[in-house]
C-alpha cells in the first residue's frame, strides 16, 4: 500500500496516493481543472498554463498538471485571480491563433475553441500577432495537412511522435516568438520520416494538425451517375464511428454504418473483414511456406520472423528504420489494398462492370492508409486500386451532413459479393487480433483440429499491453505438415511504434527470437487509429476493444478459411493461396527510405 | 568633475591573487562533511547568480541524497545584459572557482563536475583547460576522484535557467523543467545536482580561507558578504567592482555615476528600474531586509543619464526577451511579444495610453503563472519602467 497525502481542494478534503499530481486530485473530487498541452497517454509538459491554480502559502499560481500533491496542501481552483490569469492565458493563445473558426476542419471538435467559449472571450483586445507570423501550411502529403496558423505550441504532437511512437518526424525548432512545430530542415511532412500515423491528429487540441480531406471527391463520385462507387469498410470503423454520433465509446453500430452508407448513395457496401479473411489465407500460407523452407529445407535465406504487412504506419517506419528487416515484411498488401485490387478486378467482372468505371472508397481508422493507396504501385488492377480513403472522422461529416439521423437507422447488412467477413476478419482492429485470427486458421490447417482455447479465445494475446508474447506448442499434425510436429511456435504482437521499436531492437541484438510477429503502428491497433474520433485514451480504447471482441464472438463465423466468400473466391478466381493470380493482385514489394 | 566623491568601500577578496589553493583544499578536505556544511551555512552565503538561493543550504540537500551519482556544475552561461563578472572570474582567478567545487563534489559525494560555458566565451576555453590539468593534477596529489569538464552552450540565455541548462547538457533542447523536482533530488542526467554560478563557488573558497565569520563581517542581514558588480551605461568608470552588499543605490550612484544619472537597472534586463527619487530608499541584496527595497542582482548594473528615452530601453529589453524566451510556456511566449507589440502601439497612438494598465496586467500574469524564472521576470523591468516613467511610453 503506498502512503496517502491529505490535501484540500476548494475546501474539500480528499485524499490521494503520493506521487499523484494536483490535477488527478482534483479529478477524483470531480472538480473540473482546464487544459490543453496535458493528455493522459503522454508525459507531462506543463506548458501551456492554462491548467494554473493557487496554492496557499505559495506566491505564484502552480500547474495543477505538474504539481504533485503533498502534506496539508490547501488548493483553491476557482479564485479571481486564477480566474484571470487562466483568461489572460487563453486570450494569448488567441492572439497567435488564426481565429477563423468557421473555415476549420476542427470547428466544433476543437479544445481552444471549447475554453475561448467557456471563459467567454468576447471582448479580448491584445494585438493580433498573425499578420506578422509567416505560417506555413503544409498541403504536399496525401495522408496529413500542418497549419501552423492553428498551432498553440502545447507540444502534444511532438510528444506523441517521440513517446508513443518513437518516430520524431516533428520536433520544436526555433525559440521566442518564432518557436514553432516542425520537421527536419523544415521540409514537408511527406519527405521526412513520417509514417502518416496520425497520432499527432489524434492528439492535436486544434485544427493544427488534420487529415487530407477526400470528402468532397466522394460526394463528386457518388453525384457522378457514370460511375459505381464501391465502398469497403475497415473493422475498427464499426466499433468507433458511434462515438462521432451521438454514441458512447466502444458502442457497436455496424448495422446502421451499413444502412448510412446506402443511403449516402454508395452503389455497393461491402466489407474489408472479408480481404481481412484473405489475408489470414495468404499470410498464413506464406508462414507456413517460410517455415517450411527453414525447417525442411534448411534455407538460410528464409527471412524469420515474418511481420506482418496491414498496418501502412509500420511499413513505413520500418522502411525508414529497419530496413535490413524489409526481407521479413509478409508480402501481402493490406486488407484495404487487397480489397481495392479485387473491387477491379473479381468484382467488376462479377457484376459486369468496366473497371475503369468502378470508383474504389474505402473507410478507414487511420490516416497512413490514405497515404497507402496513394503508393505508386497500388495499381495492380490495371487502375488505382483505392481510390479514396476516408477516415471514420470523414464518414461522420459526410453522415450529418446528409441529414442522416444516424441512432434512428435500422440495421441492414453488408452487400455480397466481397462483404461477408468472419469474426478472425473483425478482430483485425484490435492489436492482437491478426495474431488470433491467423492461429485459428493456422492451428487448424496444420493439425485438422481447432485452436485448444475456450471458445477460439486467444486470451494471451489480447490487451493493450505494449508487447505480448505467446506461444503453441504444435502437436498431432496431419500428414502434410509433419515437419512441424513438436515445434513451439513463438509469435509476438506489438501496438505503438515505440514498442515496436524496442522489439526489433531487441531482434537485432539477437535477445529474442520469434516465428512470426504482429506488429501495429497505432496504440491498441487499428481501433485506436489516426482516424478515429476524439478524444482517445486507454480508458476508451479498451471500450472499443471490448467492442471488437463482442462483434467476433457474435458473428455466425469465427474463422477465415470458413468464410464462404472466401472459399468461393479461391475456387472461381484466385485457385489457392500464393497462387499466380494471388502474387501478382494481392502481394507487393517495399523500398528503403531515409533515416529522417 | 572635480567635486570629491564618496567611495564606497572597493573589496579584494574575489581577484586578490593567492596561490595557495592546494593548502586550502588540503583542510577542507580534511574536516567532516558536516562541519564544511556548517561553515558554509554560517556564512550566509547566498546564490550569486542572481536568485539567491543559500548555498549551504543546496550543498546540505544534496548531500543528503542517497544515490551513488551526483554532480556539480558551475553555471558559467553568463548571459543576463549588462553582466561580465564571471568571465573576469574565469580567467582571473579559474582556480578558486575549481576550489569550490572540488569541495562541494567531496561533501556531496560527486565524481564528475561540468563548467557550462556561455557559447561566447570560448575563448576562455584554452586557458581554462590548461588551469583544469593543473588543478587535476593537484586533486590526484590530494587524492580526491573528481574531474571537471568543460561543456560549451550554444548561445541560449535560456540555458542559464538551470534545468534548462540540464536539459541542453543532456543533448536536448534548452527548455525549463517543470519544479519540484529541483536539482538537488533531480538534476543533470536525473541525478542530485549541485548547480552554483562562477561567483558563488569562487566566494566558498574565501570562506573556506577566511571562515564564515570574517564573511558575515561584510554585508547587511540577510545580504552577507561582498558581491562582484558589472557596473556599465552612463558611468566614467565602467567595469568590475566587489563592494559589500547592503549599499544603498543613492551611494552607488554618488560613487559610479556621471552626475547626470536618471536610473538604475539593477539585475540586467531581468532586473528592476530605480528612478532618481527611489535612489535613497532601495538597497542592493536580497530581499529579507526589515526596512526598505532591497533588490537583488546577478552583478548588472546600468546606469542611465537623462540623455537616455527609456522606452527605448524597456524596447530593447523586450526585443531580447520576445526572442530569448524558450517559447515553450505561453504567459512568456506570447506575453513577451505582446508587451514588445503593445508599447510600440501605445507610442504610435495606436493604443490608448491606458493599453499600459492592460499590459501591466499581463505581466502580473506572466509573474504568476510562466514556468521558469524568464517569464516571471519580464514584469520586473516592465512594470518598474512604465510605472515610473509613463510619460516617456506615450509621449
Amino acid at each position: 500500500m503506498s502512503n496517502m497525502v491529505n490535501l484540500t481542494i476548494n475546501g474539500i478534503a480528499v485524499s490521494v496516493e503520493e506521487g499523484q499530481t494536483i490535477l488527478e486530485a482534483a479529478e477524483k473530487l470531480h472538480i473540473k481543472i482546464p487544459t490543453l498541452c496535458y493528455h493522459k497517454d503522454l508525459c507531462v509538459a506543463g506548458n501551456c498554463r492554462v491548467c494554473v491554480v493557487e496554492q496557499v502559502g505559495n506566491n505564484k499560481l502552480v500547474a495543477s498538471c505538474a504539481m504533485p500533491v503533498s502534506e496539508g496542501m490547501e488548493i483553491n481552483t476557482n479564485t479571481l485571480k486564477v480566474r484571470n490569469c487562466r483568461k489572460h492565458i487563453i486570450e494569448l493563445l488567441l492572439t497567435e491563433h488564426n481565429e477563423e473558426c468557421t473555415k476549420c476542419y476542427r470547428n466544433g471538435h476543437c479544445e481552444l475553441q471549447e475554453l475561448a467559449a467557456e471563459y467567454q472571450i468576447t471582448n479580448q483586445d491584445f494585438i493580433d500577432l498573425v499578420p506578422d507570423k509567416n505560417y506555413t501550411v503544409d498541403r504536399i502529403s496525401p495522408a496529413l495537412e500542418k497549419d501552423d496558423s492553428k498551432c498553440i505550441r502545447c507540444q502534444r504532437c511532438v510528444r506523441t511522435c517521440a513517446e508513443i511512437q518513437s518516430v520524431g518526424a516533428i520536433a520544436v525548432a526555433h525559440k521566442g516568438s518564432e518557436m514553432k512545430i516542425s520537421t527536419v530542415f523544415d521540409r514537408a511532412l511527406d519527405e521526412v520520416v513520417c509514417t502518416n500515423c496520425g497520432q499527432c491528429i489524434v492528439h492535436c487540441p486544434t485544427g493544427a494538425l488534420v487529415e487530407k480531406s477526400y470528402v468532397e471527391k466522394v460526394w463528386d463520385a457518388i453525384a457522378d451517375p457514370d460511375t459505381h462507387v464501391v465502398v469497403q469498410t475497415a473493422p475498427a470503423v464499426r466499433i468507433g464511428l458511434g462515438e462521432e454520433l451521438g454514441f458512447g465509446a466502444g458502442s457497436r453500430v455496424t448495422g446502421k454504418m451499413v444502412s448510412a452508407l446506402r443511403r449516402l448513395g454508395f452503389d455497393s457496401v461491402l466489407d474489408t473483414d472479408f480481404t481481412a479473411d484473405l489475408t489470414i489465407m495468404e499470410e498464413g500460407t506464406e508462414l507456413l511456406t517460410r517455415l517450411k523452407r527453414a525447417l525442411v529445407e534448411d534455407d538460410p535465406d528464409v527471412a524469420l520472423p515474418m511481420a506482418t504487412s496491414c498496418s501502412p504506419g509500420w511499413v513505413k517506419y520500418i522502411e525508414h528504420k529497419y530496413p535490413e528487416y524489409l526481407p521479413n515484411l509478409s508480402t501481402c498488401k493490406s486488407p484495404q489494398q487487397m480489397f481495392g485490387a479485387l473491387a477491379k478486378t473479381y468484382y467488376a467482372k462479377n457484376i459486369g462492370v468496366d473497371p475503369q468505371n468502378i470508383i474504389s472508397v474505402s473507410i478507414m481508422p487511420c490516416t497512413a492508409k490514405k497515404y497507402e493507396a496513394n503508393r505508386p504501385e497500388m495499381k495492380d488492377s490495371g487502375y488505382k486500386d483505392v481510390d479514396f480513403v476516408l477516415t471514420t472522422r470523414e464518414l461522420a461529416v459526410m453522415i450529418r451532413q446528409a441529414g442522416i439521423e444516424f441512432e434512428k437507422l435500422n440495421d441492414e447488412s453488408f452487400d455480397s459479393i466481397m462483404g461477408t467477413g468472419s469474426g478472425a476478419g473483425v478482430i483485425f482492429g484490435a492489436t492482437g487480433g491478426v495474431m488470433e485470427a491467423a492461429l485459428r486458421t493456422a492451428y487448424e490447417i496444420i493439425t485438422g483440429r481447432e485452436v485448444p482455447f475456450e471458445n477460439l479465445e486467444i486470451l494471451p494475446v489480447r490487451g493493450l499491453d505494449g508487447v505480448k508474447e505467446a506461444s503453441i506448442k504444435i502437436e498431432g499434425t496431419v500428414d502434410d505438415w509433419k515437419f512441424l510436429e513438436g515445434v513451439e511456435l513463438k509469435c509476438a504482437i506489438t501496438n505503438g511504434l515505440e514498442n515496436a521499436h524496442r522489439l526489433m531492437d531487441d531482434i537485432k541484438k539477437g535477445e529474442r527470437f520469434y516465428h512470426f510477429l504482429e506488429i501495429m503502428a497505432c496504440p491498441g491497433g487499428c481501433l485506436g487509429g489516426g482516424g478515429q474520433p476524439y478524444p482517445v485514451d486507454d480508458e476508451v480504447r479498451m471500450k472499443r476493444m471490448e467492442a471488437i471482441y463482442a462483434e467476433d464472438c457474435d458473428l455466425p463465423i469465427r474463422k477465415s478459411h470458413e468464410n464462404p466468400e472466401i472459399v468461393q473466391i479461391y475456387k472461381d478466381f484466385l485457385e489457392e493461396p500464393l497462387s499466380h493470380k494471388s502474387h501478382k493482385l494481392l502481394h507487393t514489394s517495399y523500398v528503403k527510405r531515409e533515416q529522417y | 568633475m572635480t567635486t570629491t566623491k564618496k567611495q564606497l568601500h572597493r573589496i579584494d577578496l574575489i581577484f586578490k591573487n593567492e596561490q595557495d589553493c592546494k593548502e586550502i583544499l588540503r583542510n577542507a578536505l580534511a574536516r567532516s562533511n558536516q562541519e564544511v556544511i556548517n561553515e558554509m551555512v554560517n556564512s550566509g552565503l547566498k546564490g550569486r547568480g542572481g536568485a539567491g538561493f543559500p548555498t549551504g543550504l543546496k550543498w546540505k540537500l544534496t548531500a543528503e541524497q542517497k544515490v551513488d551519482e551526483k554532480f556539480v556544475i558551475c553555471n558559467a552561461d553568463e548571459g543576463e545584459p549588462g553582466t561580465f563578472k564571471d568571465r573576469e572570474i574565469l580567467t582571473r582567478v579559474p582556480h578558486k572557482v575549481l576550489s569550490g567545487m572540488a569541495v562541494c563534489a567531496k561533501i556531496i559525494g560527486a565524481r564528475k563536475g561540468y563548467i557550462y560555458l556561455r557559447g561566447e566565451y570560448k575563448f576562455l576555453v584554452p586557458n581554462l583547460k590548461k588551469e583544469l590539468r593543473r588543478f587535476h593534477d593537484i586533486l590526484d596529489e590530494l587524492g580526491l576522484d573528481f574531474r571537471v569538464e568543460i561543456f560549451m552552450g550554444s548561445g541560449a540565455y535560456i540555458c542559464g535557467e538551470e534545468s534548462a541548462l540540464f536539459e541542453s547538457m543532456e543533448g536536448k533542447r534548452g527548455e525549463p523543467r517543470n519544479k519540484p523536482p529541483f536539482p538537488t533530488e533531480i538534476g543533470y542526467m536525473n541525478k542530485p545536482t549541485v548547480i552554483n554560478n562562477v561567483e558563488t563557488l569562487a566566494h566558498s573558497y574565501t570562506i573556506l580561507k577566511y571562515g564564515a565569520k570574517k564573511f558575515r563581517e561584510l554585508g547587511v542581514k540577510d545580504s552577507r558578504g561582498s558581491k562582484v558588480f558589472s557596473v556599465s551605461g552612463d558611468t566614467p568608470i565602467p567595469g568590475i567592482y566587489e563592494l559589500e552588499l547592503g549599499m544603498s543605490v543613492q551611494d552607488f550612484v554618488d560613487d559610479f555615476g556621471d552626475g547626470d544619472t536618471k536610473a538604475v537597472q539593477v539585475g540586467g534586463a531581468s532586473g528592476f528600474l530605480v528612478p532618481r527619487k527611489r535612489f535613497g530608499k532601495t538597497s542592493i541584496g536580497y530581499q529579507g531586509k526589515l526596512t526598505g527595497i532591497s533588490l537583488p542582482t546577478g552583478g548588472s548594473m546600468m546606469i542611465f543619464n537623462s540623455s537616455r528615452s527609456m522606452y527605448n530601453v524597456l524596447n530593447n529589453y523586450l526585443d531580447f526577451f520576445e526572442e530569448e524566451s524558450c517559447g515553450q510556456c505561453t504567459p512568456c511566449r506570447v506575453g513577451c511579444q505582446q508587451l514588445l507589440k503593445g508599447i510600440k502601439a501605445v507610442k504610435r497612438g495606436e493604443k490608448p495610453a491606458s493599453y499600459l494598465d492592460k499590459l501591466l496586467k499581463l505581466t502580473d500574469t506572466m509573474k504568476l503563472t510562466a514556468k521558469c524564472g524568464l517569464g516571471q521576470s519580464v514584469a520586473n523591468s516592465f512594470s518598474s519602467i512604465v510605472e515610473n516613467f509613463r510619460e516617456e511610453m506615450i509621449y
